[in-house]
Formats: structure tokens, sequence, C-alpha cells
């Protein structure tokens, strides 16, 4: 008896897996079946939907840079205090003390290749018409993931803390300033008040509620914070288990019919 | 900022090459050692992937004039590649350096994309062809190849931060070919009465073996090129933050550039807010208003021309060329610099952009305006503008030219296309109008921070 039947014979693994290896049919819809991951697949798809050809394979790595950048994130959280006194030095001592500091780089570029990964899947979806009925309301949902992965990558900006972070967010926030009616440069603010006083100034307009400041300061660091590693990514995480849901329910991956 | 490779020994760096006449940067400009062994390398991939390429036309389609022509091209490249492995340090003449600076500004560089967008809608069959679309791929590399010798392209594109926009260009170029390409093949099939290729397929498989596995490999490969990425590129880090001093210019992260190149021709509360939200509303209603039936599940043209082409149109020239734009050629005070141009923050472009009111009362009727009065009246021919163009003309609209699509779509629908389209269109519309008579805004009510 080889290694490799005695571990599957074993009790251990057969707790684990309640069927014997996907070797033939039977057992290869089993395991689809059995495991909490794999059931997010049906057991069976239209051979044309899973050709790389033809989905680029483009929701599936955004979903896998997802989960990269959960796992990198995570560990990031060991080395980051999110405070003016700590943010900078930490950032610079995952590049030259921290024994794992490419954690770092991996979720930069992770979180860059997501951005053009999810842009790439909106784009197959589109050219193979694949937002048509039954699947619209699952367009929807992905466009609003796509918000939010963007809002993932752009609080994320800010937490290294330096120049080119609060700049960046400088630059992207200052349009909070100017929305219509809600920021204090936006057209129409002046119209919304009670008396003489005004409701929108520079303390309370959206830039205020997005910063926790009339700039960027400790407080933003600290609001960009919670979204980037609590808020956001759990919506995301909601919002993609609406996603594959309908994915199935919407009779799978789209195709000639 | 590093603007100057090593070895820079120009009198000053301000000084432009056509400016001066000689051309100090390009006598004292000259590659290091590694970089040239980069750019060698670089040379040396692309012979592999020639070879591969010939060997793909001779093995596999026994087709041998193909596979001479690419040995010939691979050839070519391994000129190159041998040329820098062993430095000889050739840089790319400054004089077609200088004529592409001088021919690229703003106008030139979205008209151009807008052309050759246009050409590959047009000639889309010819372009997807798999020879054809090889030899743009190369030219494209060899185009970077050379352009990569100048030091001041090469500051700006070996950014950290701006390695992933490189990696756009070349995905989105992949895949807008590979999209076209596979609704050229489906729409000659159905053309001939043979259904897309897709539906050849449509038997059930099982998701174990045949998705898990082909998920593993992907994610593998993802793993791989991640890791290597992170390897190879330092994640980039500034000095400290600090509100006393902004850096010149000012980006937001690269996602976002198209939209601050949008704030050249609007104001924040246009660019910034609402075109951004005509974005979102418009993507999550496409599927809504998108009417057409046919064209779901596979890929085609033919069948959904329209959609196709607005939603490339947006994609490709209006969101990813403007995001390149922002990018690598837009520098201090957001001036626009050609790529192999020295970005000087002192470059001083003349602003003489007129506002409708002041070109229709100035200039027609000889009136002025004090500050700050009869605002209403001197912003009226410019508020009329504005509400023909997004009142009256979805009805006139729907009534002439479009009168099919409104017959067909009905009320609503029509209006909510029509609207998103104008949006859509309000970013050219004022880009032409900047360029062709400097209008800067056609409505202009700083009083209440109201300027389109
Ligand atoms: C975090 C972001 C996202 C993840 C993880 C994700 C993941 C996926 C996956 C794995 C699929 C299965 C087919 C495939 O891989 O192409 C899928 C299908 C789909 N996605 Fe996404 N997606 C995301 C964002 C989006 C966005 C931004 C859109 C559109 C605006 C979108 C629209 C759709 C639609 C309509 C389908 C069904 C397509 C079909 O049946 O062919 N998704 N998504």
């Amino acid at each position: 008896m080889s290694v490799g039947d005695y571990i599957r014979n074993s009790q251990v693994w057969k707790s684990i897996f309640r069927h014997p290896a996907p070797r033939d049919r039977r057992n290869r819809v089993v395991v689809m079946l059995t495991n909490v991951f794999l059931h997010l697949h049906p057991v069976s798809v239209r051979k044309s939907g899973i050709a790389l050809s033809y989905t680029w394979c483009m929701g599936g790595l955004t979903f896998f840079l997802f989960l990269v950048e959960t796992v990198t994130g995570v560990l990031l959280m060991f080395y980051y205090r999110p405070t003016l006194e700590h943010a900078y030095n930490d950032i610079l001592a995952l590049r030259d003390v921290t024994t794992l500091g490419v954690l770092r780089e991996l979720h930069r570029w992770g979180a860059h290749a997501m951005v053009i990964t999810i842009w790439l899947h909106m784009y197959r979806v589109f050219l193979t018409g694949s937002y048509k009925p039954p699947r619209e309301f699952n367009w929807s949902v992905g466009v609003i993931l796509l918000v939010l992965t963007l809002l993932l990558s752009f609080t994320g900006y800010l937490l290294p803390w330096d120049q080119l972070a609060i700049w960046a967010i400088t630059v992207g926030s200052n349009m909070a300033r100017a929305s219509p009616f809600l920021g204090y440069e936006g057209p129409g603010a002046t119209l919304l008040k009670v008396g003489d006083v005004s409701l929108i100034h520079s303390g309370s307009d959206a830039r205020f509620l997005l910063l926790g400041g009339r700039f960027v300061s400790g407080d933003t660091l600290l609001r960009f914070y919670v979204l980037h590693c609590v808020a956001i990514p759990l919506a995301v995480a909601v919002l993609i288990a609406i996603h594959f849901w309908r994915v199935r329910k919407d009779g799978g991956i789209s195709g000639a019919l | 900022m590093l603007l100057f490779g090593q070895g820079q020994i120009g009198p000053e760096p301000f000084a432009r090459p056509n400016e001066i006449g000689e051309d100090p940067v390009f006598h004292h400009q000259h590659l290091d050692a590694s970089t040239q062994t980069g750019v060698g390398v670089f040379y040396l991939l692309i012979v592999l992937m020639n070879l591969g390429f010939a060997a793909y036309w001779f093995y596999n389609r026994r087709d041998r004039k193909q596979a001479n022509i690419w040995i010939v091209v691979a050839l070519v490249f391994l000129i190159h590649a041998a040329a820098y492995l062993f430095h000889a340090g050739w840089i790319l003449p400054a004089f077609i350096r200088n004529a592409v600076d001088d021919f690229i500004g703003p106008v030139t560089y979205f008209m151009l994309s807008l052309v050759l967008f246009i050409l590959f809608i047009y000639y889309r069959k010819g372009c997807t062809e798999p020879p054809v679309a090889w030899g743009i791929l190369n030219i494209s590399l060899l185009a970077s190849g050379w352009a990569i010798t100048d030091s001041n392209f090469r500051s700006i594109i070996t950014k950290e931060d701006n390695v992933p926009i490189v990696l756009l260009i070349f995905s989105v170029g992949f895949f807008t070919w590979l999209g076209m390409r596979k609704a050229v093949v489906n729409d000659e099939r159905m053309a001939r009465g043979e259904p897309p290729l897709e539906k050849l397929e449509d038997e059930k498989v099982l998701v174990w073996p045949d998705l898990v596995y082909t998920e593993l490999i992907c994610m593998v490969i993802a793993t791989f090129i991640l890791v290597i990425w992170g390897v190879v590129l330092k994640a980039p880090l500034e000095q400290p933050a600090t509100s006393a001093k902004a850096p010149n210019p000012s980006k937001a992260p690269w996602y976002f550039l198209g939209l601050q190149e949008m704030l050249v021709y609007y104001d924040p509360w246009m660019a910034g807010v609402v075109l951004p939200t005509m974005i979102l509303v418009g993507l999550i209603a496409i599927p809504y208003i998108d009417f057409n039936q046919k064209g779901n599940g596979y890929y085609s043209f033919n069948e959904r021309k329209v959609a196709i082409v607005t939603f490339n149109f947006g994609f490709i020239v209006l969101w990813v060329t403007l995001i390149v734009l922002g990018t690598f050629l837009r520098g201090p005070n957001w001036n626009f610099f050609g790529p192999f141009e020295y970005w000087d923050p002192h470059k001083v472009l003349p602003l003489n952009n007129v506002n409708l009111s002041d070109m229709f009362w100035l200039g027609l009727m000889g009136r002025v305006f004090e500050e700050g009065k009869d605002w209403f009246l001197r912003e009226l021919p410019g508020i009329i503008l504005v509400v023909l163009y997004m009142a009256a003309l979805p009805p006139l609209l729907a009534k002439t030219v479009l009168k099919p699509f409104y017959v067909r779509m009905g009320f609503v629908r029509f209006f909510v296309l029509v609207t998103l389209i104008q949006f859509m269109a309000a970013l050219p519309i004022k880009m032409v109008l900047r360029w062709t008579m400097n209008l800067k805004y056609i409505v202009y009510i700083p009083e209440y921070f109201f300027n389109i």
C-alpha cells in the first residue's frame, strides 16, 4: 500500500473528505457537493462558458486578488499603526527592517492588479453581452463592486502617510468640496441655509465627512484606515457572495442559447 | 525626483534641446550599463516571442511564408538585443524625439487616439488577423524599446506606481484584440448562417476537473507573477507627509487620472462629482436600456454595433487613454509634456481662455457688465445653450434621427439613454470648444460656484 493510499484510508482523512478521491464521475460530482469552497461552483457547467478565451478568467482573478489582499492585508495590520506618530515609520520599517516586508509589495501591486482585472472583467462581460436578461441585476451588483474596489484602493493609498499619499488624497478629496449642495464650494450650497446660518460650510460639508476635518489629517488617517481594513472589505465580501450566488441562479456563466 | 539618467552633464537642466539649436542633452546623455542590459534582455524576450510565433506558423499552420517573415523580424530584434547586451549605447536620435515632442499635444493626442479607434473599428477584420495584430504588437514593443533609451521618458515610465499603467496598456490592447477577433470570427460564421463558436461547445462538462484545474493553474500563475513583481519592484515611499510643501504635479492615484484630466475642461463639481456619478449611473443602467436581445452569451460585433462602439469609446478613448495621458504626459502645473520632454516646472503656457458671456456681450454686443451684477442676464446666452442641449435636444432627436430608437425603446428608456450619452459627449464637446475657440466656461456664475 502506498503512502498516498495509507493517508487516504486513514480515519482522519476520511473524516475530512467523506468520499473517495474524485477519479470517477460519481465522486467528481460528490466532491463539488461536500466541500464548502467548491460548492460555490455548480457540479457541471457549459463547456463554452469556462473556456479561458471566453471569460479570460478575469472574474476569478479579481476574486483571487481580493483574497490575496485580505491575507496580506491582515498580516500587514500586525506591523502598521494608523497614527501620525507611527504610520510612516512603520512602513519604513517594512522596507528596511521587517523580514516579511515584501508583504507590502504584494499588497500594493496586488491592489493595482485588481483594479486592472476588474476593469477587464467588466469589459469581457460587456463584450459577450452577458449583462442582458436574466443577468441585469448581477451587472449592477458588479458596478457597485467596482466602486468599492476603487474606494478600497483609494483609502489604502493614504496609509503610508508619505508625500505621495496625502497629496493624492488631497487632490481626490478636494472634489468632495465641490459637490453640488453638499460641498461648501459646490453649486447651490449657499442656498441651503436657515435664516442667516448656512448649513453647508467647510466644517460640515461632504469633504469634512470624508476627511474628518478640514484637511487631510490624523483623523483622516484613522477614518481611511477603518474604512480600508474593515468597512469596505466587509461590504465587498457580502456583495461578492451575492454576485456569485446570482451567477449560479441566473443560469451559470452565460453562453449562446 | 530623478529627472536625468546618470552621466547627465548638460549645461543646465532646463535647456530644451531645440531651443538652443544644439542638443546638449543628446550628446551627453548615455545609457548606464544596467539599463542597457535590461533593454537587451527585453529585446531578447521579444526575439523568443517571435521565434515562437514563427514556429507556430511553420509547424501548426504549415505556412512557410509567415514563418520566414517572423524569423526576419526576430533577427531585427536580435540585432537590437546584441547591441544593448554589448552596451553599444544606441539612443533614439534627438531629431525623432524632438519631432514627437513637437507634434504631440493634448489635441493631437486625443485626435490620434480617436482616429486610431475609428480605424480599428472600421478595419476590424484586417486589424485582428493574427499576423497583423502580431505586427502591431511588435511595432509597439519596438517603439517602447526605442523610447526607453531617452532618460526623460525612462524616469517617468519606470516610476514604481506607473508600472501598472504599462501593464494596463498592454493588457487592454491584448483583450481588445481578443474580444474583437472573436467577434469578427463569429460575425463571419453567422453571416454564413452558422452558429457562433460558443454554441458549438454548449454541452455540459464536470467542474471537477475541467474548471477547478483551470482555476488552480490561473492562481499559480497569478501568484508567480505577483511574487516576481513584488521582489523586483519596491513599493514607493516618498518623504514623510507634510502639508507645507505640495509636490508639483500633485496627482490622484492613477485609476482616477482620467477624472483629473477632465478638470482641465470642467470645474471640480462637474469633473469630480457629476460626471463620475453619471458614469456609474450609466454603467448600472446599461442592461436596462440596451433593448437589443441579440448577442447574449457570445462575442459579436455586427449584432450590437451601437452598444459596442459606445462602450468602447467610453472605456478606451475616454477612460484608458486619458489615464495614460494624465500619467505620462501631464507634468508640473498639469502642463502637457511630450514623452521625451523634460518636466520643467517653469514651463509657462499662455492661458487666454474666454468665457462665453464675454465672447457674446463684449465681443458681439460691446457691452461690459459690472463685477457681480446682473449675472443672470450676463450668463443668459450660455444658460440658453445648456438648457437647449439638455432639454430640447432629446425630444428633437426622438422626432428625427433617433426616431426608430424612440419607437422601439419607449419614453423612459430613450430619455435615460440620451441623457447619459449627452453627459458622455459633454467632455469631447468641451474639449473641442476649448481647442477651437479657447472657450473657458459656457456658463460662469462664480457667485454660486456654478460654472460649466
Ligand atoms: C470584486 C469584483 C468582482 C468579482 C470578484 C467578480 C467575480 C465574478 C466571477 C468569478 C464571475 C464568473 C464568470 C467570470 O469569471 O467571468 C462573474 C460573472 C459576472 N460578473 Fe463579476 N466580478 C466582480 C465585479 C464585476 C463587475 C465590476 C461587473 C460589471 C460591471 C460584473 C458583472 C458580472 C456579470 C454580469 C457576470 C455574469 C457573467 C456571465 O454569466 O457570463 N462583475 N463575476
